[in-house]
Parts: C-alpha cells; sequence; structure tokens
C-alpha cells in the first residue's frame, strides 16, 4: 500500500537521488574525521593545496580520501599518549554509572508506577522539574559537595555518583511510563500463584520491561561515555582523566594535533556504535513501548 | 474441598460503596454463578474473595477458616483472568510451572502434575509455545491449565470467556462446565451474560448496584424472579412489563388498553387494594400467538405487529396492544405481516406480578436466600 502510494507522487529515480543526497551530506563530516585519523598526519586539511591549484587539485581538497594510508595516529594515541588509561577511566565511570543508574530507576520506576504513597507525585514531579536545569547550573554545588565536603575530586566514584544522580530522573520517568503499560492482572496471577514482590519484581515485570531497561541502559551510558564538562571539572589529575577530557588536550594549547583527536574520537565513538547495533533489536520495541496492546 | 461464605461482606472506596452487605454460601463442589450488570459490584466480590481487594466489612470464610486477613496465596484458591494475564514471556509449560515452583514443589512432582494439567485440557502440543503463538482458546486452556495444575480447593473465574468470539464462548462454557464436574472443586464464576450464567451455574446469585438481589438455580430465578431488576435480567427476549391497577374488589388487574382476570393465587393479596399499582410480567413464551396451542387459562387480546425478527427456528415479534409492548415468538413459516393485528392468548397461570413501589414479586414467597 505504502509503496505504491509513494511510486504515484515521486519516480524511483529521483527519490534515490535525494536519499543519496542526503546520505551524504550525513555522512561528509564523519567521513572527513575519518580520513583525517588515516592520513597519519596532523592537519586538519584533507589534502595539501599546491600554490597555483588546479581544478583537479582543489576536487582533491574536498574529497574525503587521504592521500597516504597511515595507522600511525592510532597507534600513537594509544601508545604514546595516556589515551589507553583515559579510555579505561571511561568505560569504568560509564558501565558503573549504567549499572548504579539503571538499578537504582527500575526499583524507584516501579515503586512509582504501583505503589501508592505520600510524595509520590512530588516525587516524580521534582524528577522532572530537575531535568528543565541544565548541567552547567548544579556544577559548582556539585564540586562543592563531590569535592570539598565527601572528597571524591578526581576518583571514579566522584564521578560516577554524578552522572549516575543525573541520569536517574529520566531513567525513572523512562521506566515509569513502561511499567505503567505492563497490565497489572499478570501481577495479580502472580500473587494468586503465591509470588512475593520480589519474584514478582524479578521474573514477571523486568523480563518484560527488557526493551525499556535497555534504552534506559544506553542512555545512562552514553550520557556518561561523552558528558565533558563534569568531568573535566572534577578530574584535576592526568591519570584520572576520561576519554572526552583528554580528547580536548590534543587541540589544546600550543599544539594542535588533529590527527590524533580525530582517532582518538573514532575510538570513542567504538562502543556506543557497537552498543546501539547490539541493543537496537530492543529499541525499536522500546521507542513505542505501550503503543500497541500486546 | 470447600465451601466459601460471604457474611454482611462490605466494599467501599473512600464514601463510594461498591458492595453492601452481601451474604452468600457457595457450598462444597457447586458451581456458583455471580451475574448482573457492569458495575454491580461482583467482580470486586470476587476479588475480595481471591485477597486482591481489601474487604472493608464483613467476613469471608473459605472452608472452616475466615480468610479475612489470609493472604492470597495461603487462601488456596487459583483464579482464571478475563485477560488470561499469561506470562508473555514464559513457555506455556513454564506459566503452569510458576506456581508450583514458587510453592517448592518437588521438580518430579511438577513434570506429573503439568502434564496431568496439559492432558485434561488438550494442551500437551502446546507446552513448549509462547502465549503469543496460540489462538484465544487456546490461551485460555492454558489459564484454565495453570489453576486447576495446582490443585486448589477453590476456582474463582472473573469473565473468562468475554475475550472469545460468540462461537468459541460456547464451546469453551461447556469445556468449563465439564472441567468442574470431572474436578468437583467449588468454583465461583462472574459475568455479565445471564446466557453464561443460566448455561452454567448450579446457582446463579444475581447482583444489581452492589446488593444480592436473588440466588437459586436458574429455573428457580427464571421463574420465580425476586424482583422487576431480576425478572427483567434474567430470559431473552426479555420478559414483557405492563402496568396495571387493581380493581373489582382484587379481581381484576386494568391495564391501559386491556383487562385482565387476577389468578386464584394473588387474589388474597390483592383484595381490598384497588387503585393500587401492580407491574404484571409475561415471558415472550407465556404469550401465545393464535394458531399455537396456549397452556392452561388464557385471557386474549389484539397486538398490532410492528417488527419482525426471524431467527430461523422461531420468529421474534414486536408488536403493540395500545400503550403497551408486547414481544413474543412465533412460528417462523406464518409469519405476521408488519401492521397487521393478531390475536395473543396470555397463559395466566405463567404471569408475574411485582408491587410497582417496591418492585418486588407478589404472591406466593420468592426463592430462599433472596435478599429484600
Amino acid at each position: 500500500m505504502a509503496r505504491s502510494r509513494r511510486e504515484e507522487h515521486l519516480p524511483h529515480g529521483l527519490l534515490h537521488a535525494f536519499l543519496l543526497a542526503t546520505v551524504a551530506v550525513t555522512l561528509y563530516p564523519v567521513l572527513w574525521v575519518v580520513t583525517i585519523a588515516l592520513s597519519g598526519r596532523q592537519s586538519l586539511a584533507l589534502a595539501d593545496l599546491p600554490a597555483d591549484p588546479g581544478t583537479f587539485d582543489r576536487l582533491r581538497a574536498i574529497l574525503p580520501w587521504p592521500s597516504r594510508w597511515s595507522w600511525d595516529n592510532f597507534r600513537a594515541v594509544l601508545s604514546d599518549q595516556p589515551f589507553a588509561t583515559w579510555l579505561l577511566n571511561s568505560a569504568l565511570v560509564a558501565i558503573a554509572t549504567t549499572v548504579v543508574g539503571v538499578a537504582l530507576s527500575c526499583t524507584a520506576a516501579y515503586a512509582f508506577s504501583r505503589f501508592k504513597f505520600p510524595g509520590r507525585r512530588a516525587g516524580m514531579m521534582s524528577f522532572l522539574v530537575s531535568q528543565m536545569f541544565p548541567g552547567t547550573l548544579t556544577l559548582i554545588p556539585l564540586y562543592i559537595i563531590i569535592v570539598q565536603w565527601l572528597g571524591l575530586g578526581s576518583t571514579r566514584l566522584g564521578l560516577i555518583i554524578v552522572y549516575a544522580t543525573t541520569s536517574i530522573p529520566f531513567s525513572v520517568w523512562m521506566l515509569k511510563g513502561y511499567f505503567d503499560t505492563i497490565p497489572r492482572e499478570l501481577e495479580e496471577a502472580a500473587i494468586m500463584e503465591g509470588a512475593g514482590p520480589g519474584v514478582i519484581f524479578w521474573r514477571i515485570v523486568l523480563p518484560l520491561a527488557k526493551p525499556a531497561i535497555a534504552i534506559t541502559a544506553l542512555f545512562s551510558f552514553m550520557t556518561a561515555w561523552n558528558e565533558f564538562i563534569q568531568a573535566a571539572t572534577f578530574m584535576d589529575k592526568e591519570e584520572m582523566y576520561t576519554a572526552p577530557v583528554g580528547l580536548r588536550f590534543f587541540v589544546g594549547g600550543f599544539q594542535q594535533q588533529w590527527g590524533y583527536f580525530a582517532a582518538g574520537s573514532i575510538i570513542v565513538s567504538i562502543p556506543v556504535v557497537a552498543l546501539f547495533f547490539y541493543l537496537q533489536k530492543y529499541l525499536v520495541s522500546g521507542l513505542t513501548a505501550g503503543s500497541v496492546k500486546g | 474441598m470447600a465451601a466459601v461464605v460471604l457474611r454482611e461482606l462490605t466494599k467501599r472506596f473512600g464514601k463510594t460503596s461498591v458492595i453492601e452487605g452481601l451474604d452468600l454460601e457457595v457450598r462444597d463442589k457447586e458451581f456458583m454463578v455471580l451475574v448482573g450488570p457492569s458495575g454491580c459490584g461482583k467482580s470486586t466480590a470476587l476479588r475480595m474473595v481471591a485477597g486482591l481487594e481489601e474487604i472493608t466489612g464483613g467476613t469471608i470464610s473459605i472452608g472452616d477458616r475466615v480468610v479475612n486477613e489470609v493472604p492470597p496465596k495461603d487462601r488456596d484458591v487459583a483464579m482464571v483472568f478475563q485477560s488470561y494475564a499469561l506470562y508473555p514471556h514464559m513457555t506455556v509449560r513454564e506459566n503452569l510451572e510458576f506456581g508450583l515452583k514458587i510453592r517448592k514443589t518437588p521438580p518430579a512432582e511438577i513434570d506429573r502434575l503439568v502434564t496431568e494439567a496439559a492432558q485434561i485440557l488438550g494442551i500437551q502440543e502446546l507446552l513448549l509455545r509462547k502465549p503469543k503463538e496460540l489462538s484465544g482458546g487456546q490461551r485460555q486452556r492454558v489459564a484454565l491449565g495453570r489453576a486447576i495444575v495446582r490443585k486448589p480447593s477453590v476456582f474463582l473465574f472473573d469473565e473468562p470467556l468475554s475475550n472469545l468470539d460468540a462461537k468459541l464462548r460456547v464451546q469453551m462454557r461447556a469445556e468449563i462446565k465439564k472441567l468442574q464436574a470431572r474436578l468437583q472443586v467449588t468454583s465461583i464464576y462472574v459475568t455479565h451474560d445471564q446466557v453464561e450464567a443460566m448455561t452454567m451455574g448450579h446457582r446463579i446469585a444475581v447482583l444489581h448496584a452492589g446488593t444480592l438481589q436473588q440466588v437459586g438455580t436458574p429455573l428457580e430465578v427464571y421463574e420465580r424472579p425476586a424482583n422487576l431488576f431480576v425478572a427483567a435480567f434474567i430470559g431473552t427476549p426479555p420478559m414483557n412489563f405492563v402496568e396495571a391497577r387493581v380493581a373489582g374488589a382484587g379481581e381484576t388487574l386494568q391495564a391501559g388498553s386491556f383487562a385482565l382476570p387476577v389468578p386464584a393465587r394473588l387474589r388474597a393479596a390483592l383484595r381490598g387494594r384497588d387503585g393500587a399499582r401492580v407491574v404484571v410480567g409475561i415471558r415472550p413464551e407465556n404469550a401465545v400467538p393464535a394458531g399455537r396451542a396456549p397452556r392452561g387459562p388464557c385471557h386474549r387480546i389484539d397486538t398490532t405487529v410492528e417488527i419482525a425478527e426471524p431467527l430461523g427456528d422461531e420468529v421474534v415479534v414486536h408488536a403493540r396492544a395500545g400503550e403497551d409492548a408486547l414481544v413474543f415468538k412465533q412460528d417462523p413459516h406464518r409469519p405476521a405481516a408488519i401492521g397487521s393485528t393478531l390475536a395473543v392468548d396470555l397463559e395466566l397461570d405463567a404471569l408475574h406480578f411485582f408491587d410497582a413501589e417496591t418492585q418486588r414479586r407478589l404472591g406466593e414467597d420468592p426463592p430462599s436466600g433472596a435478599s429484600p
């Protein structure tokens, strides 16, 4: 049905041309970064223009294809630079944030979804309100709490606490919305069969909420993995940098190591891409959660 | 096996009363149907027996113990839900095993019980499937299986057939009835469908607006409805009602366009109450059109045919006698023409009389167990 209707309006060739153009526009910046990373040089330009460039030279200069292929940038980033340590920091912080955030969000969201208690509405509203303020607003109070009071400056634990607390409000809203769509009768059936709240939560609710949990986990992981400002504020020691903070130092100060920066960015994006691929089956069903009655 | 007794059972949500002083005794091994229109409190009553709903007042006993404070898992009851409530992420076998595993039944015993339940319901072939791979009827069977596998002493059914299509519903109706007869387990079955109630229950309890209207065997409730609500609710097509006034020293009932002689069993009750208002109930099968043979003493009236609905084996005729509407059944091969006049014999011995004020049945006492 959809296909035939589309054909009536637009010829196939035109449609494909449009789609190809869109893809090219979307991919071009990414290809540029890949080219720089694989060029083995530190220049931001794709190719060096001669003093008197011809048409071919100009075209060459915008084509994302390195004039010389080399893994040097990747090799240097991972061995000469402390980038591997930063990656490890990022990974530990992101994974711990995800585990802590999802665990707390699941239990909190289930309580908000199923139990009636004083402060239920106020709690959900305060979560919502907390999402309205930009993260930079809380930077100073968080710095005082984490660094001055708790003495957790330049520690992974400090960052994990900050990230987990900032991701929990969104996660709770997301998960509560999903839990609300799980029929109560399923839980009542389990109650009739003798299941307690723990069994119901672990064996009925959580398995059914997998899509929502996958999204929440992905969100928590990505936020923690990509976050820059807070990490840059709390992590003073170089060996405690996370990858995004470390990346910045390739192109700051006295040198512009765009090659390292590009190689580092590609390495940083690999885990997220992999995670997306792994979770995509849940993402599709999770994003449409509750739209169709099972 | 156990009897279930509800005493003065009351349920209120805040100030809203859902059930008020419900007294009901479900005997051991009995199939009791709670029937009533939506919102009458029947499902709430069932959920209170299950333990899923808190009790505001009164007591519920299962067997010889009061279970008001007993958690659902310790009441030894199993419930079949309207939506089946099968766990979507588990196979049929896992669905059946779930309760047994929670109760720490030994694996060999679980295996034996699941196999037995699957055999009874004919779902052995489906054990490895997930609920989404089953048809509506199969899901219904699995839901039943989950209830019987634990061998509880009471079954609770909450409108279990309302999600099935008409044909399957008739089939499953019979299967549930057979299953109950075979397992001999006390059962409480909630439905809004009076046909289900009539066909399935040993006894039926009619609820309306949170109060019990009448309890009795299907035939008792049909033949001697305790009040106007029960009379109108039970039976298809529903009973006809004609308003009348007592006249002639309690010997005649004067309806809008015709007069009816008062049958002997009512004369005493109506003597000296000239002018009192009475509602006369006439079941469609007790209004016999000319050409069919009526039973017992009759009173003939003339009606004008308005609609005829052929059903194959008979025709349901909607007619009018003066101001009063009258529905009756006719031979399919001799249908009355619309607008024509048709003489109808009212079988006097089968008429029902209700007090227009109190809406209660007049004449002989209603069957035992009915509340005022």
